[in-house]
């Protein structure tokens, strides 16, 4: 059966990768893989911005993408950016194999606050089932207490649940059971 | 919902153009992408776009305002926003006085973007919900739905036509129920004000005080509850019309206050010291014979000559009885579908007992009596059977057959009913009968009826 599998960029802490496939191992019925570490592509730098672009780590992704991958996952502790938006907190081909999350404003250190990993963790399994959401064809959600709601901020993030409203729950278990995934 | 309003992505820059198209997605909206401004006018020929997103920088060929006015002059509904760097804000800022809604600085904040295209979004729903809305009403109230082959409704109509885009008052006279408001409605939106308000005012319903600081509005504090300044309905109605349903009801102290106001076109805001000017054409409406309470110094004399430019005086439905199968049809067809009733129509028996009827409540009762039938109705075809409770009522009040009998002899006979009605109290009786006492008399001699 074709997997999900995660797939560290650059260094990332290991309990991180480990909260992350208990997260995706609890809402996606497929087998959860992990593939050996990438290092960040070369090119992705943005000097200006002093930032990543999240579309060089994606296209990464695809190239190493497995066979038998059905979804593959990065996760980053850089932080993103696109050209049009000051970061990202993740990004995903809507509908498509490729996630990636980063975990750098997910820290409560990035606000200048002291280290909180309950709260790293929840934040990041939010993001996961988020992007990943989105790789199985779910948009935003107006319930801002689902995981699919748009957060364009942390106090958004925070303000979700780490789970699926009904409606997006049911279009995924909907999905799941129409097609092979 | 979202796919409903597609949006375009126009940047040289692929990863520009595919991260932004892929964000936007990630929100569920349809989003297309182009590299340059040629290949933007393509695409927005096929498809109307609801917001395009134009770099304002592309080298070669068309450039981002260049871009912009094309699509402007292809998709004038669709929003421009031009996506700029810091150093060309400047440009920015030129391109939004040639039409572009918005500009933006890349790179933006997530919630910046995601708060821009939502508000977007909310102003182009709303305008296309008010044009939906303002199409309706005009055809709600065009003239011809006005449903009449009455040659005097008909002249009515032509006049309504005539007089639509001039701001002199009309007073329309008519009992209660033939389609005063209606008229008045055929006057402002067959007119050069349709696109402006049409604010309707009940004279009647309310209390002196009341109906002044309605019409005038009041200022904070003109009195107890006044906690903010208020706008009355001259103003709300300021660049259109202003119905003043029943204006024969109102105060002498009114008379005088919206005297001024047609003079002059100005007036005070209860508790007011500035005065508040307005264009606003005036419909008034009444049931009453105006001229008849100036006469008896109800009304005032020059209030009713500044309302009665224009008069029209509707017909009731009596007078009408052609039209009561044309608009007894309209109501069939219009009420069943909105209560979701099955009437195919109204037989022809039906509709010789709703000619016959008078109708003292014009065409309102009308419609309230098809109203009833079709709720009631059981058949999907209303029938005389289904307005016999109108019979009834008709029957009691005005149907009775005339006996085949001499004019005497029928005189004879209303004097004693009169009598027996009044058990035999001559000054009650010939009260009823309209004569006086000594004529009752004489008559009692003539017709040898013994009192």
């Amino acid at each position: 059966m074709n997997g999900l599998y995660l797939v560290a960029i650059g260094g990332v802490p290991a309990k991180a990768l480990e909260w992350i496939e208990n997260t995706a191992a609890e809402w996606f019925p497929m087998p959860i893989r992990r593939l050996p570490p990438l290092s960040i592509p070369e090119g992705a730098y943005d000097a200006k911005r002093g930032q990543y672009q999240s579309v060089e780590l994606m296209k990464m992704l695809a190239q190493n993408a497995p066979r038998d991958a059905s979804r593959v996952l990065g996760v980053t502790d850089v932080d993103l950016e696109i050209p049009m938006l000051s970061f990202l907190f993740g990004q995903a081909q809507f509908d498509g194999p490729i996630a990636v999350v980063s975990l750098c404003r997910l820290h409560q250190e990035f606000y200048g606050l002291p280290p909180e990993e309950s709260l790293l963790r929840e934040r990041a399994a939010k993001e996961v089932l988020h992007e990943l959401g989105h790789t199985f064809g779910l948009v935003h959600c107006a319930d801002s207490k689902c995981a699919m709601s748009l957060a364009t901020h942390i106090e958004l993030v925070d303000a979700k649940a780490e789970q699926y409203c009904t409606h997006c729950g049911m279009q995924l278990v909907q999905r799941f059971a129409s097609r092979e995934e | 919902m979202k796919k409903n309003w597609p949006i375009l992505v126009v940047d040289d820059e692929d990863v520009m153009c595919e991260s932004m198209a892929a964000w936007l997605r990630e929100d569920g909206y349809h989003v297309d992408t182009a590299p340059n401004g040629q290949k933007a006018l393509e695409l927005a020929k096929a498809m109307d776009y609801a917001i395009c997103f134009v770099d304002l920088k592309m080298p070669g060929g068309m450039d981002g305002i260049e871009t912009m006015m094309e699509i402007h002059r292809i998709r004038p509904e669709a929003s421009i926003i031009i996506i700029t760097a810091y150093a060309t804000v400047d440009t920015a800022i030129q391109a939004m006085k040639e039409g572009a809604q918005e500009y933006i600085v890349k790179p933006c904040n997530p919630q910046e973007i995601s708060m821009l295209v939502s508000r977007i979004l909310k102003l182009k729903k709303l305008q296309s919900e008010n044009a939906i809305l303002r199409k309706k009403l005009t055809r709600q109230y065009r003239h011809h739905d006005i449903i009449t082959k009455n040659p005097r409704m008909e002249e009515i109509l032509a006049l309504t036509q005539d007089i639509a885009s001039l701001r002199s008052t009309v007073l329309i006279r008519g009992e209660s129920g033939t389609g005063k408001e209606l008229v008045a409605r055929a006057v402002h939106f067959s007119g050069n004000r349709a696109e402006k308000p049409f604010v309707v005012m009940s004279c009647a319903a309310l209390t002196e005080t009341l109906l002044e600081s309605e019409l005038f509005g009041y200022e904070k504090g003109a009195f107890t509850g006044a906690a903010a300044q208020a706008k009355g309905k001259f103003e709300m109605a300021n660049g259109g019309t202003i119905f003043l349903d029943e204006i024969g009801d109102i105060s002498p102290k009114l008379q005088a206050d919206l005297l001024r106001v047609l003079q002059e076109r100005r007036f005070y805001r209860v508790g007011g010291t500035q005065e508040v000017e307005v264009d606003v054409r005036i419909i008034a409406a009444t049931n009453k014979n105006l001229a008849e309470e100036v006469q008896q110094a109800r009304f005032r004399e020059d209030l009713y000559y500044r309302l009665n430019v224009i008069e029209i005086r509707l017909p009731p439905l009596r007078e009408r009885r052609e039209d009561v199968p044309l608009l007894a049809e309209h109501f069939v067809h219009h009420i069943s579908s909105a209560l979701g009733r099955e009437v195919s129509g109204i037989s022809a028996a039906a509709l010789k007992v709703l000619i016959a009827y008078d109708w003292p409540g014009n065409v309102r009762e009308l419609e309230n009596v098809i109203e009833r039938a079709i709720v009631t109705c059981r058949n999907g075809m209303l029938d005389e059977h289904d307005f016999t409770w109108l019979q009834q009522n008709a029957g009691a009040q005005q149907n009775w057959e005339v006996p085949d009998v001499s004019l005497d002899d029928l005189e004879r006979r209303a004097i004693i009913a009169a009598l027996e009605r009044k058990h035999g109290n001559v000054k009650e009786a010939s009260a009823a009968l309209g004569i006086d006492r000594s004529t009752l008399y004489d008559k009692l001699k003539r017709y040898e009826i013994v009192h």
